[in-house]
């Protein structure tokens, strides 16, 4: 039952695909006079839309479809075939001692593991992940300094600031970013319990102990750390606890203190995991 | 003609032609549902081919580099290779541009069918046996389908994939004994560490799409020994095929649905910007962009993070992290699930025989509630993933909108799997042709009664009545 010619659907298909070579031609011209983006995508679309729908009218106007009909066999095979199949497989099987099957299997079992010990080549032999995630770079007496390596002045951090900093030396190490804040002197009755110096200063980790992110808001008319990833909220006037969103544990304090010259120091290591918890003994 | 010619000398070495002549009369089925694999197959071929331009312009790795091309605001800063050379390409290299948000189109695309094609197969039991060996084959190609396509976005080291990255690394470290061990593995070190782009490159353009392209393969082979099943009509058994010939027909039809992914992938390329990465600025220790969303399919894990509580409880004297329950379980079961289907349905209806013709949503409410309870689910968590642009463009605060979808998480598939289930008992005791075609009777009646009648007949397919105008194909000797 081919379907007749049609004249019309002809003329049709012709039309899609002389539309297809101008869309190829014009590309050209614009790949040449660099006409931007916009032309290039947009040219070649054309030229595979034009195809496209040539091609589609062509195989549903002219060329036949539907209604034919295949027969379908079982796809199980006879028993007997499938019988003889298996027994071809198991040529010289019955005569194998079982003390070579067990022995073979034994020495892939052993060459499997083998293969995968040296996956632990992946980071350096001498770290061990465990430790490295409880320790940061920040030591007794670090400089606290910002992204740029500029030491912070205790003076210079005004009150609602909100600075990022890092140990001195260490200004791409992620896990030793934290925030540097001054709370208003009226917060620090409210913030009783919270260690600051220097008339208001306290630093927590910027990492948030949900998934990692950093902390990257602070919202001063409530005094919170906001991240932005999955919205976990911690108070600042209450030791960084998270008061809302998916995090459940606070982010961990940075102990400070003030050097003679008025620089701010840190007075020794996060208290508390830095980032995203991982699998450890409490 | 030439073609004529050269055919015939290389079928008088390798002797194709028999074989090859029953391939093109091989009948495929006609309806526009079968075509949501071959959009992903198309667009994975656009994948490969708009890769392997951008291969050949991207550097992957994270050594410091003075950006020196002409996008003004970056002249002279000092960033990663990778993040200079995406920038580059996208505005240094003709074309480079729409080949780089053309291939992240693709990729969107790719996915999006593949999930799409799965709901066919799931609410239609084409899943049933003998092909159940594909479904697995098909729910492997939906995972690589989504770790290269994490991958992939993560290549650019810029801030917002450069977050994604972060999580990624919270969620390795999350796992029970092994996860520190895992996440330092994979990043060379603790985070951000020197590796990652590297090893996610070869990860990326090689292993995965070589795993992708074998599977694929697979794929359609099986589907070529067993041929393709068909929806339920005059003349359609479980012991035939009714539909278009492979050659012309079906070829030609589908090449042209080739160019048309083809097309779509290059408009949207050159049309929609997409991942501006200049936009979000270099990846930094210490900063983030915000707001942050990934790509939609991880925002499922992504919307699941963010709406799960804050728990993390002490398990065998460890600290259980907050992120293990909706990021490792969650995906884990699901695909646990999405693998087990096919199992765990026979398990209930007994089912064992070979089944070649589909059947109709309706014909099992069921499985029709747990589908459309699960795509609400997800659904939801899609939408949650979301939740801070929308507070940035309605105003209500973020907070409501994750109550609320914490509740309608749980509450909302509940719901919608009734009104499936109910919608699709009516639907099959009614006969009706379509939702709008349903009365308020036959809603009654489905909402009554307990079961379905035994007597009723399985599916139309048992009666064949054949059409008065079928040709069958021809597959013995030429005469």
């Amino acid at each position: 039952m081919t379907p007749r010619p049609s004249a019309a659907a002809e003329r049709a298909v012709a039309a899609c695909f002389l539309i297809a070579t101008g869309g190829s031609v014009a590309f050209v011209v614009a790949y040449v006079v660099n006409a931007g983006p916009q032309w290039f995508g947009g040219l070649l679309a054309m030229a595979f839309a034009g195809l496209a729908l040539g091609l589609i009218l062509w195989a549903g106007h002219l060329l036949p479809t539907g209604t034919y009909v295949e027969q379908r066999p079982p796809m199980a095979p006879p028993r007997r075939e499938q019988t003889a199949f298996l027994d071809g497989l198991d040529r010289g099987g019955d005569r194998t001692p079982g003390l070579l099957r067990r022995t073979l299997v034994l020495a892939m079992l052993a060459l499997g593991a083998a293969a995968v010990v040296p996956l632990r080549s992946l980071f350096p032999l001498r770290i061990d992940p465990r430790e490295e995630l409880r320790r940061t770079p920040w030591r007794d007496g670090s400089r606290v300094v910002t992204k740029d390596g500029q030491p912070v002045r205790a003076d210079d951090v005004e009150v609602g600031a909100f600075l990022t900093v890092f140990p001195e030396g260490h200004t791409t190490a992620d896990d030793a970013t934290a925030v540097l804040l001054r709370l208003e002197p009226g917060d620090l009755d409210r913030a009783s319990g919270e260690p600051t110096v220097g008339g208001g200063l306290i630093a927590f980790s910027k990492l948030c102990t949900h998934a990692g992110c950093p902390v990257g808001l602070y919202e001063q008319t409530t005094r919170v750390l906001l991240c932005p990833c999955h919205q976990s909220v911690f108070d600042v006037l209450q030791g960084a606890r998270p008061v809302s969103g998916p995090a459940a544990r606070p982010l961990p304090r940075l102990p400070l203190s003030i050097d003679g010259d008025g620089d701010v120091r840190a007075a020794g290591d996060f208290r508390g995991q830095v980032g995203p918890t991982f699998w450890r003994s409490v | 003609m030439i073609t004529r010619w050269v055919v015939r000398r290389l079928d008088d070495r390798l002797g194709f032609s028999p074989l090859a002549r029953s391939g093109l009369n091989k009948v495929f089925p006609d309806h526009w549902s079968f075509m949501m694999g071959e959009i992903a197959l198309y667009a994975f071929v656009y994948l490969v081919v708009s890769g392997t331009f951008l291969a050949l312009f991207f550097d992957a790795s994270l050594a410091e580099t003075v950006y020196e091309g002409s996008f003004q605001p970056m002249r002279g800063t000092t960033v990663s290779a990778a993040y200079a050379s995406t920038v580059s390409l996208s505005f240094d290299v003709r074309l480079g541009l729409v080949m780089r948000q053309s291939h992240h189109w693709a990729a969107l695309l790719f996915i999006g069918a593949i999930v799409v094609h799965l709901a066919r197969i799931f609410f239609t039991g084409a899943f049933r046996r003998p092909r159940g060996i594909n479904w697995l084959v098909g729910v492997t190609l939906l995972l690589l389908a989504i770790v290269n396509g994490f991958a992939g976005y993560s290549l650019p080291d810029d801030l917002l994939s450069g977050t994604g990255l972060r999580v990624a690394n919270a969620v390795l470290l999350s796992i029970p004994v092994v996860g520190s061990w895992l996440a330092f593995a994979v990043f060379g070190g603790e985070f951000p560490g020197e590796q990652v782009v590297g090893r996610l490159f070869i990860v990326h353009v090689l292993f995965v799409p070589a795993l992708i392209t074998a599977l694929i393969t697979a794929h359609m082979a099986i589907l070529t020994r067993q041929k393709h099943s068909q929806f339920p009509g005059p003349g359609r058994t479980d012991t035939n095929v009714v539909g278009s010939r492979l050659w012309p027909g079906y070829a030609v039809r589908s090449l042209g649905l080739l160019c048309a992914v083809f097309a779509a992938c290059l408009l949207l390329g050159g049309a929609v910007q997409i991942n501006p990465v200049w936009v979000w600025g270099a990846f930094e220790s210490g900063y983030t962009t915000g707001p942050a969303q990934p790509d939609f399919y991880v925002g499922w894990v992504d919307g699941a993070l963010r709406l799960f509580p804050a728990y993390e409880p002490v398990v065998f004297g460890h600290v259980l992290p907050s992120v293990f329950l909706p990021a490792v379980v969650l995906p884990g079961v699901t695909f646990l699930a999405l693998y087990l289907w096919p199992f765990l349905e026979r398990l209930v209806t007994h089912d064992s025989n070979e089944h070649q013709v589909l059947e109709r949503p309706r014909e099992r409410p069921v499985r029709v509630a747990i589908g459309v309870a699960a795509l609400t689910f997800y659904g939801l968590l899609l939408v949650s993933f979301g939740l801070d642009v929308v507070t940035r463009y309605t105003g209500i605060p973020v907070f409501t909108l994750l109550a609320v979808a914490r509740i309608a998480v749980l509450v909302l598939p509940f719901v919608t799997g009734a009104i499936a289930f109910v919608l699709a008992r009516a639907l099959r005791d009614s006969g009706a042709d379509g939702v709008l075609a349903l009365r308020a009777s036959d809603l009654r009646a489905a909402l009554r009664r307990q079961s379905r009648p035994a007597a009723r007949p399985a599916a139309q397919s048992a009666v064949p009545e054949p059409l008065p105008d079928h040709i069958p194909v021809e597959a013995g000797p030429v005469p």
